[in-house]
């Protein structure tokens, strides 16, 4: 049995081992309220990253998977979502006749992206068309330690390496040469529940968001998860003992 | 193992008409006698045979809210993580369903490696069991394209464009399999029509594979045959229960890597959808692909190359000619025993070294580890001339580890309880 687990752990190990050497600095240790078993997300964390997505981010980045029905979840009411819809203004049509028009957004609306394609926003950002961030957390090495390290990791280059025009140096950006100037400054937002809105603080808050906009059935994953493997274990300790009675006579 | 006999008016009705109850009662039943002495490591058959309709069940339902085309098939399998009710759990379950289906048919093949299970009479079981494992890797790759994420993309170009290697036709069995001149909607309608199909052939081989299993029955740690009735067991309820706990510590192991590692398996860059005009840093395949990737890349013609990744799984299917050592058991084996673990350990560096890039160490070491690969074969052949079995136990129920076994039997010893 020993050596049972014993296999299992090194296949598992395998696994694992696909990672490859990070080619960005190593990534500073942060500990996620959505991290480990029990794990939930804090509401006013990713509120508070949601403002710094809206107000900072969303001048370039999409967020094209996320409806605004869906930051129901992060205990916004339906009043607050439809009022957030509105703001925004979508072309629809045809009508009946035949024209397009222009309407108000409602919660089944997903968040409009800021440019019309990926050539206009490579146009805009010197080349570089800026990521849509629905599945940001989940689709880079490091997931929200990721985005948290990158959006604080910004500093002067070292002297032997030369920047070509309009990039930036960032630690933790593989090659280090990053097209996105540094996006946060200390004060970029001015957040409602009074918290001091340094660039760790909106860097840590937003990496949250975002990691609830790729992973919005975390917390219902997680509790399900519990009940599961309690079940699974108290089951297969009643078919562990089933065995033992069985095979009692043969020994 | 009687004859099946039932009291029950609706069985013998039914049983008279179609007797589908012996034949159940001969399958799995109590008319099934089984070596009594069968450790843990053979509850991996079964267990494949779980994972493999655990994957039907829920890509059947996933097939139901997938999109098969270039520009909606990854944002259709977004909804399902977002919009289809426990979407997100299917999906989950299959993709990481298809990893421990790789895990459990690997430890069940090194069972089989182990104990000799592919020698006289079981060639034939041997050989349907390496078909099964070249669909489930046609089949796998062809899912992991599904998605159409970056990684779904680059690998379908890098696997298919191996086809390329084939001498005067290589270009025209591209197109041909591409269904263009680029990996595109083609393709991918051909993969999702073939991901579809193919678990279906996989049951039927499995079929096939069961049948052939049923005509001697299981091989046994100690490799010999039953030499009469004290050796056997019926396989219910003894081993049906044994089964059944084997699936309680799989699904136990399932629901934690589901649960709270679901993407441990995966990489990160296949949740950005698939984009021709950028290639990855690292084009990896998915983790059970890449001790053959590793032997792929580390020949230097990529013809020989290809026909070395092919040749490494296809070696398996005449394995049973290679090894000519007329003993079953690596247990009497004690030099096979040793070449066993450093085969096992080879497959692993070469799984570490396909997750690589090639150069430098990687290169040299994945040369030397591809090498010994094939060695191990050319070893497995003359070993059988040159070892000198221990002596086997006169019969199974005998209680061989008292005697002669008790140094092979050591490491196994305590796997015999429980």
């Amino acid at each position: 049995m020993k050596r049972l687990l014993t296999a299992a752990v090194a296949v598992l190990a395998l696994g694992s081992g696909t990672a490859e050497a990070a080619e960005g600095a190593a990534l500073p240790d942060h500990s996620w309220s959505f991290e480990g078993i029990f794990g939930t997300f804090e509401r006013h964390e990713v509120q508070r990253g949601f403002q710094v997505y809206r107000e900072v981010c969303s001048a370039c980045h999409g967020l094209r998977l996320v409806a605004f029905r869906d930051l129901e979840a992060l205990g916004y009411d339906e009043d607050a979502l439809k009022a957030l819809a509105a703001e925004y203004t979508f072309r629809d049509g045809p009508d009946d006749q035949g024209e397009m028009y222009e309407r108000p957004g409602t919660p089944a609306d997903y968040f409009p992206s800021p440019f019309p394609n990926a050539k206009a926003a490579a146009a805009s950002n010197n080349g570089a068309a800026p990521p849509d961030l629905s599945l940001i957390a989940k689709a880079r090495k490091g997931g929200p330690s990721y985005v948290r390290a990158l959006l604080t990791g910004y500093e002067d280059p070292p002297a032997d390496v030369k920047l070509p025009e309009g990039a930036s140096y960032n630690r933790y950006f593989p090659g280090h040469q990053i097209a996105m100037p540094p996006p946060l400054s200390a004060d970029a937002v001015d957040y409602a529940d009074g918290t001091p809105a340094t660039v760790e603080q909106m860097a840590t808050d937003v990496a949250a968001f975002l990691m609830w906009t790729a992973e919005p059935n975390l917390e219902e994953r997680k509790a399900m998860g519990i009940k599961v493997l309690i079940f699974l274990l108290v089951f297969t300790g009643v078919l562990y003992a089933a065995k033992r009675k069985i095979w009692a006579d043969l020994h | 193992m009687s004859e099946f006999k039932s009291n029950n008016a609706v069985i013998k009705w039914i049983e008279y008409r179609m007797p589908i109850f012996s034949f159940l009662d001969h399958a799995i039943g109590r008319g099934y006698p089984t070596p009594r002495n069968l450790n843990y490591w053979w509850n991996f058959g079964s267990l494949a045979g779980v994972a493999l309709v655990i994957m039907i069940a829920t890509g059947i339902v996933l097939a139901m809210q997938y999109t098969a085309h270039v520009d909606l098939a990854f944002d259709s399998v977004e909804r399902i993580m977002r919009d289809v009710n426990y979407g997100w759990l299917l999906r989950y379950i299959h993709t990481n369903g298809g990893s421990f289906f790789f895990i459990v048919v690997y430890v069940h093949i090194f069972r089989g490696l182990y104990y000799g299970s592919y020698k006289e009479p079981r060639e034939l079981l041997w050989i349907l069991g390496v078909a099964i494992l070249l669909l489930m890797m046609a089949t796998a790759f062809m899912g992991y394209v599904l998605p159409w994420g970056q990684m779904s993309f680059w690998a379908a170009t890098v696997i298919t464009n191996l086809f390329s290697a084939v001498p005067v036709f290589g270009n025209e069995i591209v197109t041909w399999l591409w269904g263009g001149f680029s990996v595109d909607n083609p393709t991918l309608n051909r993969f999702f029509a073939l991901h579809y199909l193919l678990p279906f052939i996989i049951v039927g081989v499995v079929v096939l594979h069961i049948w052939a299993l049923h005509r001697f029955g299981s091989n046994n740690p100690v490799g010999i045959d039953a030499k009469g009735p004290q050796d056997k067991i019926p396989f219910h309820p003894y081993y049906t229960i044994k089964d059944a706990f084997g699936f309680g510590v799989f699904f136990v192991a399932f629901a934690a890597v589901v649960f709270y590692a679901p993407n441990m398996f995966g990489e990160p860059d296949n949740y950005i959808p698939a984009d021709r005009l950028s290639t990855p840093a690292h084009i990896v395949p998915e983790w059970y692909f890449l001790p053959y990737y590793a032997i792929l890349r580390a020949v230097p013609d990529k013809l020989l190359g290809v026909i070395a990744m092919f040749g490494s799984v296809c070696v398996l299917f005449v394995l049973p000619w290679i090894d000519r050592s007329p003993v079953r058991s690596a247990r009497f084996r004690p030099i096979y025993k040793q070449f066993f673990w450093i085969f096992l350990a080879d497959c692993i560096v070469l799984g570490y070294i396909g997750a690589n890039p090639p150069e430098g160490m990687f290169l040299i070491v994945g040369r030397i580890a591809t090498a010994y690969y094939f060695l191990h074969f050319v070893i497995m052949f003359f070993l059988s001339y040159v070892e000198r079995p221990r002596p086997l136990p006169s019969s199974i129920s005998e209680p061989v580890l008292k005697g002669g076994g008790a140094t092979a039997g050591a490491a196994a010893k305590p796997m015999e309880k429980a």
